[in-house]
Protein backbone atom coordinates (compact mmCIF):
# COMPACT_ATOMS: atom_id res chain seq x y z
CA UNK A 1 0.00 0.00 0.00
CA UNK A 2 2.84 2.24 1.28
CA UNK A 3 4.29 2.18 -2.71
CA UNK A 4 1.38 4.42 -4.49
CA UNK A 5 2.25 7.21 -1.94
CA UNK A 6 5.62 7.31 -3.29
CA UNK A 7 7.07 9.05 -5.64
CA UNK A 8 6.98 7.01 -9.07
CA UNK A 9 10.36 7.15 -10.54
CA UNK A 10 9.83 7.93 -13.31
CA UNK A 11 7.39 10.44 -13.28
CA UNK A 12 6.69 11.94 -16.74
CA UNK A 13 8.43 15.68 -16.22
CA UNK A 14 5.91 18.26 -17.87
CA UNK A 15 7.80 19.70 -20.24
CA UNK A 16 8.18 23.36 -18.58
CA UNK A 17 6.66 25.67 -20.97
CA UNK A 18 5.60 27.11 -17.85
CA UNK A 19 6.20 31.19 -18.11
CA UNK A 20 4.80 31.23 -14.34
CA UNK A 21 7.80 30.57 -12.00
CA UNK A 22 4.92 29.70 -8.92
CA UNK A 23 4.26 26.83 -10.78
CA UNK A 24 7.85 25.93 -11.68
CA UNK A 25 8.30 26.25 -7.85
CA UNK A 26 5.09 24.33 -7.31
CA UNK A 27 6.59 21.33 -9.04
CA UNK A 28 9.97 21.12 -7.55
CA UNK A 29 8.20 21.10 -4.09
CA UNK A 30 5.80 18.18 -5.06
CA UNK A 31 8.72 16.34 -6.86
CA UNK A 32 10.78 16.43 -3.80
CA UNK A 33 8.42 15.51 -1.25
CA UNK A 34 9.67 12.18 0.15
CA UNK A 35 12.57 12.22 -0.73
CA UNK A 36 13.59 14.63 1.60
CA UNK A 37 12.48 13.60 5.01
CA UNK A 38 11.43 15.73 8.04
CA UNK A 39 14.32 18.43 8.61
CA UNK A 40 14.70 20.07 12.11
CA UNK A 41 14.26 23.77 12.12
CA UNK A 42 11.20 25.95 13.90
CA UNK A 43 8.88 26.11 10.92
CA UNK A 44 6.11 27.68 12.71
CA UNK A 45 6.63 29.29 15.95
CA UNK A 46 3.68 30.56 17.76
CA UNK A 47 4.33 32.36 20.94
CA UNK A 48 1.85 34.18 23.35
CA UNK A 49 -0.76 34.31 20.69
CA UNK A 50 -4.08 35.73 22.70
CA UNK A 51 -7.52 36.98 20.65
CA UNK A 52 -10.43 37.95 21.40
CA UNK A 53 -13.84 38.73 19.70
CA UNK A 54 -14.89 41.97 21.60
CA UNK A 55 -15.40 40.77 25.01
CA UNK A 56 -14.97 37.16 24.25
CA UNK A 57 -11.62 35.88 24.76
CA UNK A 58 -10.87 32.89 22.40
CA UNK A 59 -7.12 32.40 22.42
CA UNK A 60 -5.07 32.78 25.86
CA UNK A 61 -0.95 33.21 25.74
CA UNK A 62 -0.59 30.04 23.36
CA UNK A 63 3.08 29.01 22.63
CA UNK A 64 3.30 26.13 19.62
CA UNK A 65 6.61 25.62 17.56
CA UNK A 66 6.25 22.89 14.91
CA UNK A 67 9.48 21.97 13.71
CA UNK A 68 10.12 21.38 9.71
CA UNK A 69 7.60 18.67 8.24
CA UNK A 70 5.80 18.01 11.75
CA UNK A 71 2.11 17.50 12.19
CA UNK A 72 0.79 18.75 15.43
CA UNK A 73 -2.52 18.07 16.33
CA UNK A 74 -4.80 20.10 18.22
CA UNK A 75 -7.91 18.83 20.35
CA UNK A 76 -9.98 20.79 22.78
CA UNK A 77 -13.70 21.16 23.28
CA UNK A 78 -15.96 22.58 20.44
CA UNK A 79 -16.01 26.14 20.30
CA UNK A 80 -12.39 26.62 22.38
CA UNK A 81 -10.94 28.56 19.12
CA UNK A 82 -9.29 26.17 17.30
CA UNK A 83 -10.51 27.44 14.12
CA UNK A 84 -9.33 30.96 14.94
CA UNK A 85 -5.87 30.01 15.59
CA UNK A 86 -5.75 28.21 12.33
CA UNK A 87 -6.88 31.42 10.44
CA UNK A 88 -4.45 33.56 12.50
CA UNK A 89 -1.84 31.33 11.56
CA UNK A 90 -2.75 31.51 8.22
CA UNK A 91 -3.10 34.83 7.94
CA UNK A 92 -6.55 35.09 7.60
CA UNK A 93 -6.84 36.74 10.36
CA UNK A 94 -4.82 39.83 12.45
CA UNK A 95 -3.13 38.81 15.34
CA UNK A 96 -3.87 40.90 18.40
CA UNK A 97 -1.23 40.22 20.91
CA UNK A 98 1.78 37.93 20.34
CA UNK A 99 3.61 36.50 17.57
CA UNK A 100 3.26 33.99 14.69
CA UNK A 101 6.23 33.09 12.52
CA UNK A 102 5.56 30.69 9.51
CA UNK A 103 9.47 30.21 8.26
CA UNK A 104 10.65 33.07 9.86
CA UNK A 105 8.11 35.80 8.48
CA UNK A 106 5.35 36.83 10.33
CA UNK A 107 3.30 39.50 9.00
CA UNK A 108 -0.19 38.03 7.89
CA UNK A 109 0.57 37.90 3.95
CA UNK A 110 3.70 36.64 4.17
CA UNK A 111 1.74 33.75 6.25
CA UNK A 112 -1.25 33.43 3.43
CA UNK A 113 1.74 32.92 1.21
CA UNK A 114 3.33 29.84 3.67
CA UNK A 115 -0.16 28.29 4.24
CA UNK A 116 -2.59 26.17 2.86
CA UNK A 117 -5.76 26.07 4.63
CA UNK A 118 -8.04 23.12 4.18
CA UNK A 119 -11.64 24.17 5.91
CA UNK A 120 -13.68 21.62 7.28
CA UNK A 121 -16.88 21.17 4.91
CA UNK A 122 -14.73 20.55 1.05
CA UNK A 123 -15.77 23.47 -0.49
CA UNK A 124 -15.63 22.13 -4.07
CA UNK A 125 -16.80 24.68 -6.68
CA UNK A 126 -19.82 22.73 -8.42
CA UNK A 127 -19.74 23.77 -11.65
CA UNK A 128 -15.50 22.67 -12.05
CA UNK A 129 -14.61 19.15 -12.06
CA UNK A 130 -13.14 17.30 -9.89
CA UNK A 131 -9.32 17.91 -11.50
CA UNK A 132 -10.28 22.07 -12.28
CA UNK A 133 -11.32 22.23 -8.18
CA UNK A 134 -7.91 20.63 -7.55
CA UNK A 135 -5.73 22.75 -9.73
CA UNK A 136 -7.23 26.10 -8.47
CA UNK A 137 -4.01 27.09 -6.89
CA UNK A 138 -2.25 26.72 -10.04
CA UNK A 139 -4.86 28.48 -12.09
CA UNK A 140 -4.98 31.39 -9.56
CA UNK A 141 -0.92 31.45 -9.80
CA UNK A 142 -1.58 32.22 -14.03
CA UNK A 143 -1.00 28.28 -15.38
CA UNK A 144 -3.56 27.55 -18.32
CA UNK A 145 -6.34 25.11 -17.67
CA UNK A 146 -4.25 22.76 -19.85
CA UNK A 147 -1.33 23.52 -18.06
CA UNK A 148 -3.09 23.06 -14.75
CA UNK A 149 -4.85 19.52 -15.16
CA UNK A 150 -1.40 18.32 -16.16
CA UNK A 151 0.32 18.98 -13.37
CA UNK A 152 -2.40 17.84 -11.20
CA UNK A 153 -2.80 14.90 -12.96
CA UNK A 154 0.08 12.84 -11.09
CA UNK A 155 -1.33 13.50 -7.99
CA UNK A 156 -4.87 11.45 -8.59
CA UNK A 157 -3.48 8.92 -9.59
CA UNK A 158 -1.05 8.82 -6.78
CA UNK A 159 -3.72 9.29 -4.54
CA UNK A 160 -6.34 6.73 -5.47
CA UNK A 161 -8.58 9.31 -7.59
CA UNK A 162 -7.63 7.86 -11.00
CA UNK A 163 -10.45 7.82 -13.39
CA UNK A 164 -12.09 10.48 -11.44
CA UNK A 165 -10.69 13.54 -12.94
CA UNK A 166 -13.61 14.72 -14.87
CA UNK A 167 -16.32 13.90 -12.32
CA UNK A 168 -18.28 16.86 -11.45
CA UNK A 169 -18.09 17.23 -7.48
CA UNK A 170 -22.09 16.62 -7.52
CA UNK A 171 -21.02 12.88 -8.85
CA UNK A 172 -18.66 11.64 -5.89
CA UNK A 173 -19.04 10.66 -2.22
CA UNK A 174 -18.30 12.69 0.51
CA UNK A 175 -15.05 11.10 1.22
CA UNK A 176 -13.55 11.13 -2.66
CA UNK A 177 -14.88 15.09 -2.19
CA UNK A 178 -12.47 15.32 0.96
CA UNK A 179 -9.73 13.45 -1.32
CA UNK A 180 -9.92 16.34 -4.02
CA UNK A 181 -9.91 19.20 -1.57
CA UNK A 182 -7.14 17.63 0.42
CA UNK A 183 -5.09 17.25 -2.87
CA UNK A 184 -6.52 21.11 -3.57
CA UNK A 185 -4.39 21.96 -0.60
CA UNK A 186 -1.23 20.27 -1.40
CA UNK A 187 -1.58 21.68 -4.98
CA UNK A 188 -1.14 24.92 -3.26
CA UNK A 189 2.06 24.11 -2.90
CA UNK A 190 2.67 25.61 0.40
CA UNK A 191 5.38 24.43 3.02
CA UNK A 192 2.59 24.30 5.93
CA UNK A 193 -1.12 22.61 5.77
CA UNK A 194 -3.44 23.60 7.91
CA UNK A 195 -6.48 21.14 8.50
CA UNK A 196 -9.36 22.36 10.23
CA UNK A 197 -11.57 19.58 11.14
CA UNK A 198 -11.13 17.70 7.38
CA UNK A 199 -13.01 14.85 8.27
CA UNK A 200 -15.78 15.63 10.55
CA UNK A 201 -18.07 15.78 8.21
CA UNK A 202 -17.98 12.54 7.35
CA UNK A 203 -19.63 9.22 8.67
CA UNK A 204 -17.50 6.99 10.82
CA UNK A 205 -16.22 4.20 8.67
CA UNK A 206 -15.50 6.86 5.66
CA UNK A 207 -13.67 8.77 8.17
CA UNK A 208 -11.72 5.95 9.30
CA UNK A 209 -10.47 5.27 5.51
CA UNK A 210 -9.50 8.74 4.77
CA UNK A 211 -7.50 9.11 8.03
CA UNK A 212 -5.64 6.15 7.08
CA UNK A 213 -5.25 7.84 3.63
CA UNK A 214 -4.22 10.81 5.12
CA UNK A 215 -1.67 9.56 7.37
CA UNK A 216 0.03 7.86 4.13
CA UNK A 217 -0.51 11.43 2.34
CA UNK A 218 1.07 12.59 5.26
CA UNK A 219 3.98 10.46 4.79
CA UNK A 220 4.30 10.84 1.67
CA UNK A 221 4.37 14.31 1.35
CA UNK A 222 6.50 15.10 4.57
CA UNK A 223 4.90 19.04 5.17
CA UNK A 224 4.36 20.76 8.07
CA UNK A 225 1.09 20.64 9.36
CA UNK A 226 -1.26 21.18 12.24
CA UNK A 227 -4.52 19.24 12.02
CA UNK A 228 -7.20 20.48 14.39
CA UNK A 229 -9.87 18.17 15.32
CA UNK A 230 -12.13 16.92 18.48
CA UNK A 231 -11.61 13.52 17.43
CA UNK A 232 -8.81 12.86 20.11
CA UNK A 233 -8.07 9.01 18.45
CA UNK A 234 -7.83 11.14 15.20
CA UNK A 235 -5.23 13.88 16.18
CA UNK A 236 -3.22 10.72 17.83
CA UNK A 237 -3.27 8.78 15.01
CA UNK A 238 -2.32 11.50 12.33
CA UNK A 239 0.27 13.71 14.28
CA UNK A 240 3.76 13.39 15.88
CA UNK A 241 2.38 15.55 18.78
CA UNK A 242 -0.95 16.35 20.00
CA UNK A 243 -1.93 19.87 22.20
CA UNK A 244 -4.99 19.61 24.11
CA UNK A 245 -6.58 23.02 24.38
CA UNK A 246 -8.82 24.22 27.31
CA UNK A 247 -12.38 25.38 27.16
CA UNK A 248 -12.13 28.96 25.74
CA UNK A 249 -10.40 31.08 26.38
CA UNK A 250 -7.82 28.30 25.42
CA UNK A 251 -5.17 27.76 27.02
CA UNK A 252 -2.80 24.66 26.28
CA UNK A 253 -3.28 22.15 28.77
CA UNK A 254 -1.30 19.36 28.15
CA UNK A 255 1.40 18.32 25.52
CA UNK A 256 1.32 14.20 24.27
CA UNK A 257 3.61 12.39 21.95
CA UNK A 258 1.54 10.47 19.77
CA UNK A 259 3.01 6.86 19.14
CA UNK A 260 4.67 6.35 15.80
CA UNK A 261 4.61 5.28 13.11
CA UNK A 262 1.23 6.13 11.76
CA UNK A 263 1.41 4.55 8.55
CA UNK A 264 0.82 0.92 9.95
CA UNK A 265 -3.03 -0.16 9.33
CA UNK A 266 -5.00 2.30 11.44
CA UNK A 267 -6.72 -0.70 13.32
CA UNK A 268 -3.28 -1.57 14.70
CA UNK A 269 -2.48 1.61 15.33
CA UNK A 270 -5.31 2.71 17.54
CA UNK A 271 -5.54 -0.69 19.57
CA UNK A 272 -2.04 -0.35 20.34
CA UNK A 273 -0.94 -0.09 24.00
CA UNK A 274 1.11 3.02 23.59
CA UNK A 275 -1.91 4.47 21.96
CA UNK A 276 -4.80 3.58 24.29
CA UNK A 277 -2.63 5.33 26.96
CA UNK A 278 -2.17 8.13 25.24
CA UNK A 279 -5.66 8.60 24.39
CA UNK A 280 -6.63 8.21 27.99
CA UNK A 281 -4.06 10.44 28.99
CA UNK A 282 -5.60 12.97 26.41
CA UNK A 283 -9.23 12.26 27.09
CA UNK A 284 -8.30 12.95 30.58
CA UNK A 285 -6.46 16.13 29.48
CA UNK A 286 -9.86 17.28 28.24
CA UNK A 287 -12.28 16.72 30.74
CA UNK A 288 -9.79 18.38 33.27
CA UNK A 289 -9.99 21.49 31.18
CA UNK A 290 -13.58 21.18 30.65
CA UNK A 291 -14.33 21.77 34.49
CA UNK B 1 -45.23 16.69 -23.32
CA UNK B 2 -46.14 16.05 -19.90
CA UNK B 3 -44.99 19.02 -18.50
CA UNK B 4 -47.16 20.93 -20.93
CA UNK B 5 -50.02 19.34 -19.86
CA UNK B 6 -51.25 21.07 -16.89
CA UNK B 7 -50.39 24.48 -18.74
CA UNK B 8 -52.23 24.23 -21.63
CA UNK B 9 -55.35 22.44 -19.32
CA UNK B 10 -55.70 25.75 -17.23
CA UNK B 11 -55.53 28.17 -20.82
CA UNK B 12 -57.86 25.73 -22.10
CA UNK B 13 -60.42 25.83 -18.83
CA UNK B 14 -59.91 29.51 -18.92
CA UNK B 15 -60.55 30.85 -22.26
CA UNK B 16 -63.68 27.80 -22.26
CA UNK B 17 -65.59 29.75 -19.23
CA UNK B 18 -64.62 33.15 -20.65
CA UNK B 19 -65.96 32.09 -24.19
CA UNK B 20 -69.58 30.75 -22.15
CA UNK B 21 -69.76 33.71 -20.08
CA UNK B 22 -70.13 36.40 -23.70
CA UNK B 23 -71.68 33.78 -25.42
CA UNK B 24 -74.76 33.09 -22.91
CA UNK B 25 -76.80 36.30 -22.38
CA UNK B 26 -77.56 34.76 -18.83
CA UNK B 27 -74.26 34.92 -17.61
CA UNK B 28 -72.92 38.09 -20.24
CA UNK B 29 -75.87 40.22 -18.74
CA UNK B 30 -75.11 39.33 -15.29
CA UNK B 31 -71.50 40.01 -15.60
CA UNK B 32 -72.42 43.49 -17.78
CA UNK B 33 -70.48 41.89 -20.74
CA UNK B 34 -70.78 44.51 -23.19
CA UNK B 35 -69.50 42.37 -26.68
CA UNK B 36 -67.54 45.77 -27.61
CA UNK B 37 -66.04 45.67 -24.54
CA UNK B 38 -65.13 41.99 -24.00
CA UNK B 39 -64.83 40.07 -27.01
CA UNK B 40 -65.12 36.08 -26.51
CA UNK B 41 -62.08 34.04 -27.21
CA UNK B 42 -63.41 32.73 -30.54
CA UNK B 43 -63.96 36.47 -32.03
CA UNK B 44 -60.02 37.16 -30.29
CA UNK B 45 -58.91 34.19 -32.56
CA UNK B 46 -60.53 35.55 -35.75
CA UNK B 47 -59.18 39.00 -35.18
CA UNK B 48 -55.85 36.94 -34.64
CA UNK B 49 -55.92 35.30 -38.02
CA UNK B 50 -58.00 38.16 -40.13
CA UNK B 51 -54.90 40.52 -39.36
CA UNK B 52 -51.99 38.19 -38.92
CA UNK B 53 -50.18 40.75 -41.32
CA UNK B 54 -50.94 43.95 -39.38
CA UNK B 55 -49.86 42.00 -36.01
CA UNK B 56 -46.96 40.21 -37.54
CA UNK B 57 -45.80 43.46 -38.70
CA UNK B 58 -46.06 45.42 -35.48
CA UNK B 59 -44.88 42.52 -33.14
CA UNK B 60 -41.75 42.40 -35.13
CA UNK B 61 -40.92 46.19 -34.11
CA UNK B 62 -41.54 45.43 -30.49
CA UNK B 63 -39.94 42.54 -30.50
CA UNK B 64 -37.21 44.19 -31.81
CA UNK B 65 -37.71 46.79 -29.32
CA UNK B 66 -37.87 44.47 -26.23
CA UNK B 67 -34.52 42.73 -27.25
CA UNK B 68 -32.06 45.43 -27.59
CA UNK B 69 -33.75 47.13 -24.61
CA UNK B 70 -33.53 43.78 -22.54
CA UNK B 71 -30.30 43.63 -24.13
CA UNK B 72 -29.11 47.31 -22.95
CA UNK B 73 -30.87 46.42 -18.77
CA UNK B 74 -28.80 43.40 -18.64
CA UNK B 75 -25.51 44.95 -19.79
CA UNK B 76 -25.83 47.67 -17.44
CA UNK B 77 -27.31 46.35 -14.85
CA UNK B 78 -24.47 43.59 -14.55
CA UNK B 79 -22.10 46.48 -14.81
CA UNK B 80 -23.44 48.47 -12.35
CA UNK B 81 -24.13 45.25 -9.72
CA UNK B 82 -20.06 44.50 -10.54
CA UNK B 83 -19.10 47.77 -9.64
CA UNK B 84 -21.79 48.12 -6.59
CA UNK B 85 -20.41 44.76 -5.28
CA UNK B 86 -16.27 45.98 -5.64
CA UNK B 87 -17.15 48.98 -3.55
CA UNK B 88 -19.07 49.05 -0.55
CA UNK B 89 -18.76 52.64 -0.28
CA UNK B 90 -20.25 53.18 -4.36
CA UNK B 91 -22.99 50.72 -2.91
CA UNK B 92 -24.08 52.10 0.31
CA UNK B 93 -24.24 55.38 -1.98
CA UNK B 94 -26.09 54.03 -4.84
CA UNK B 95 -28.21 51.84 -3.41
CA UNK B 96 -31.22 53.83 -1.57
CA UNK B 97 -31.19 55.40 -5.34
CA UNK B 98 -31.26 52.64 -7.57
CA UNK B 99 -34.45 51.57 -5.35
CA UNK B 100 -35.98 55.31 -5.15
CA UNK B 101 -35.78 54.79 -9.33
CA UNK B 102 -38.26 52.32 -9.61
CA UNK B 103 -41.13 54.08 -8.17
CA UNK B 104 -40.95 56.88 -10.79
CA UNK B 105 -43.66 55.68 -12.58
CA UNK B 106 -42.84 54.73 -16.08
CA UNK B 107 -46.07 56.57 -17.54
CA UNK B 108 -44.66 60.00 -16.40
CA UNK B 109 -41.82 59.73 -17.62
CA UNK B 110 -42.24 58.30 -21.30
CA UNK B 111 -43.61 61.44 -22.58
CA UNK B 112 -40.69 63.41 -20.82
CA UNK B 113 -38.11 60.63 -23.09
CA UNK B 114 -39.81 61.29 -26.37
CA UNK B 115 -39.54 64.57 -26.09
CA UNK B 116 -35.55 64.09 -25.34
CA UNK B 117 -35.39 61.45 -27.72
CA UNK B 118 -38.06 61.67 -30.19
CA UNK B 119 -40.49 59.26 -31.69
CA UNK B 120 -37.88 56.72 -33.03
CA UNK B 121 -36.49 53.80 -30.92
CA UNK B 122 -34.44 55.55 -28.55
CA UNK B 123 -37.37 56.57 -26.31
CA UNK B 124 -38.51 52.87 -25.96
CA UNK B 125 -35.24 51.60 -25.78
CA UNK B 126 -34.40 53.79 -22.56
CA UNK B 127 -38.06 52.59 -21.31
CA UNK B 128 -37.56 49.01 -21.54
CA UNK B 129 -34.35 49.57 -20.17
CA UNK B 130 -35.03 51.21 -16.89
CA UNK B 131 -37.82 48.71 -16.43
CA UNK B 132 -35.96 45.67 -16.41
CA UNK B 133 -32.18 47.29 -15.24
CA UNK B 134 -33.52 46.88 -11.46
CA UNK B 135 -34.81 43.01 -11.20
CA UNK B 136 -31.26 42.32 -13.18
CA UNK B 137 -29.32 44.62 -11.12
CA UNK B 138 -30.83 43.92 -7.80
CA UNK B 139 -30.48 39.85 -8.41
CA UNK B 140 -26.69 40.08 -9.65
CA UNK B 141 -25.88 41.66 -7.03
CA UNK B 142 -27.47 39.64 -4.21
CA UNK B 143 -25.66 36.55 -6.16
CA UNK B 144 -22.31 38.25 -5.86
CA UNK B 145 -22.91 38.58 -2.06
CA UNK B 146 -24.17 35.31 -1.81
CA UNK B 147 -20.81 33.78 -1.70
CA UNK B 148 -20.23 31.68 1.02
CA UNK B 149 -17.05 33.24 3.13
CA UNK B 150 -14.98 30.36 3.47
CA UNK B 151 -14.98 29.63 0.04
CA UNK B 152 -13.59 33.45 -0.35
CA UNK B 153 -10.81 32.47 2.66
CA UNK B 154 -9.78 29.15 0.55
CA UNK B 155 -9.80 31.24 -1.96
CA UNK B 156 -7.14 33.44 -0.66
CA UNK B 157 -5.04 30.78 0.83
CA UNK B 158 -4.91 29.19 -2.66
CA UNK B 159 -3.27 32.75 -3.72
CA UNK B 160 -6.34 33.96 -5.32
CA UNK B 161 -6.45 37.84 -6.37
CA UNK B 162 -9.77 40.13 -5.98
CA UNK B 163 -10.27 39.71 -9.46
CA UNK B 164 -9.58 35.65 -9.73
CA UNK B 165 -12.40 35.72 -6.39
CA UNK B 166 -14.93 37.87 -8.48
CA UNK B 167 -14.35 35.57 -11.74
CA UNK B 168 -13.77 31.80 -10.35
CA UNK B 169 -16.19 32.22 -7.09
CA UNK B 170 -18.53 35.30 -7.15
CA UNK B 171 -19.41 35.43 -10.94
CA UNK B 172 -20.28 31.38 -11.00
CA UNK B 173 -22.36 31.83 -7.88
CA UNK B 174 -24.46 35.15 -9.13
CA UNK B 175 -24.83 33.08 -12.96
CA UNK B 176 -28.34 32.02 -11.65
CA UNK B 177 -29.49 34.90 -9.79
CA UNK B 178 -28.98 36.90 -12.41
CA UNK B 179 -31.03 34.65 -14.76
CA UNK B 180 -33.62 34.85 -12.13
CA UNK B 181 -33.59 38.41 -12.42
CA UNK B 182 -33.77 38.46 -16.14
CA UNK B 183 -36.60 36.47 -16.24
CA UNK B 184 -38.95 38.92 -14.09
CA UNK B 185 -37.13 41.39 -16.61
CA UNK B 186 -38.09 40.02 -19.60
CA UNK B 187 -41.86 39.18 -19.13
CA UNK B 188 -42.38 43.03 -17.69
CA UNK B 189 -40.44 44.07 -20.79
CA UNK B 190 -43.29 43.97 -23.44
CA UNK B 191 -45.25 46.68 -21.25
CA UNK B 192 -42.32 49.02 -20.91
CA UNK B 193 -42.06 48.60 -24.59
CA UNK B 194 -46.13 49.20 -24.61
CA UNK B 195 -45.80 52.66 -22.31
CA UNK B 196 -42.72 53.51 -25.01
CA UNK B 197 -45.36 53.29 -27.94
CA UNK B 198 -48.16 55.28 -26.27
CA UNK B 199 -46.29 57.61 -25.52
CA UNK B 200 -45.29 58.07 -29.40
CA UNK B 201 -44.99 56.25 -31.84
CA UNK B 202 -46.17 54.81 -35.37
CA UNK B 203 -46.08 51.12 -35.13
CA UNK B 204 -45.64 48.51 -32.73
CA UNK B 205 -48.01 46.42 -30.65
CA UNK B 206 -48.82 49.00 -27.86
CA UNK B 207 -49.79 51.61 -30.77
CA UNK B 208 -51.59 49.25 -32.56
CA UNK B 209 -53.47 48.85 -29.17
CA UNK B 210 -53.65 52.22 -28.68
CA UNK B 211 -55.30 52.52 -32.22
CA UNK B 212 -57.77 49.41 -31.47
CA UNK B 213 -58.86 50.59 -28.85
CA UNK B 214 -59.07 54.05 -29.56
CA UNK B 215 -61.80 53.13 -32.22
CA UNK B 216 -63.48 50.16 -30.25
CA UNK B 217 -62.16 47.49 -32.33
CA UNK B 218 -61.82 44.98 -28.88
CA UNK B 219 -61.03 41.90 -30.71
CA UNK B 220 -57.83 43.38 -32.49
CA UNK B 221 -56.38 45.45 -29.30
CA UNK B 222 -57.21 41.29 -27.70
CA UNK B 223 -55.29 39.75 -30.44
CA UNK B 224 -52.51 41.95 -29.91
CA UNK B 225 -52.11 41.62 -26.46
CA UNK B 226 -52.16 37.58 -26.67
CA UNK B 227 -49.52 38.57 -29.16
CA UNK B 228 -48.01 40.48 -26.37
CA UNK B 229 -47.77 37.78 -24.07
CA UNK B 230 -46.85 35.29 -26.17
CA UNK B 231 -44.00 37.12 -26.71
CA UNK B 232 -43.02 37.52 -22.79
CA UNK B 233 -43.96 33.70 -22.28
CA UNK B 234 -41.22 32.59 -25.40
CA UNK B 235 -38.37 34.81 -24.32
CA UNK B 236 -39.12 33.71 -21.04
CA UNK B 237 -38.92 29.79 -21.68
CA UNK B 238 -35.86 30.60 -24.15
CA UNK B 239 -34.10 32.05 -21.08
CA UNK B 240 -35.27 29.39 -18.81
CA UNK B 241 -33.67 26.63 -21.22
CA UNK B 242 -30.47 28.58 -21.39
CA UNK B 243 -29.89 28.45 -17.83
CA UNK B 244 -30.92 24.89 -17.51
CA UNK B 245 -27.88 24.89 -19.78
CA UNK B 246 -25.32 27.61 -18.64
CA UNK B 247 -25.71 27.75 -14.74
CA UNK B 248 -26.70 24.32 -14.73
CA UNK B 249 -25.31 24.32 -10.90
CA UNK B 250 -28.22 26.54 -9.73
CA UNK B 251 -31.72 26.20 -7.96
CA UNK B 252 -33.21 25.52 -12.33
CA UNK B 253 -30.44 22.97 -13.29
CA UNK B 254 -31.52 20.09 -14.46
CA UNK B 255 -30.76 17.99 -11.77
CA UNK B 256 -32.22 20.05 -9.46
Amino acid sequence: MRTTFEAPAGEPHPTDRASNSAVRRREVMLGAKGAAPAVSGAALQIKGLSHAFGALRVIERLDLDLSQGEVVGIVGPSGCGKSTLLELVGGLLDTQAGTIAVEGADSPAARLGCCAYMPQRDLLLPWLAAIDNAALALRNRGASRAEARRLAHPLFERFGLAGFEGSRPAALSGGMRQRIAFLRTLLAGKPVLLLDEPFASLDAITRAEMQEWLAKALAAEARTAILVTHDVEEALYLSDRVVVLSARPAVALTELTAPRPRAVPRLDAVTSQGFTSARERALAALSDGAR
Amino acid sequence: MKRWLPPLAIIAALLGAWELAARLDVIAEALKLEPFLVPAPSEIAQALWQDRDLLAENAWVTLQEVLAGFALAVAAGVGFAVVLHLSPTLRRAFYPLLVASQTVPIVVLAPILVVWLGFGIGPKLVIIALICFFPVTVNTLDGLGAVDSDLVKMMRTLDASRWQILRRIEAPTALPYLFSGAKIAVAVAVIGAVFGEWAGSSSGLGHLIQQASAQLQTDRTFAAVAVLSAIAVTLFAMLAALERRIAWWGPNGPRN
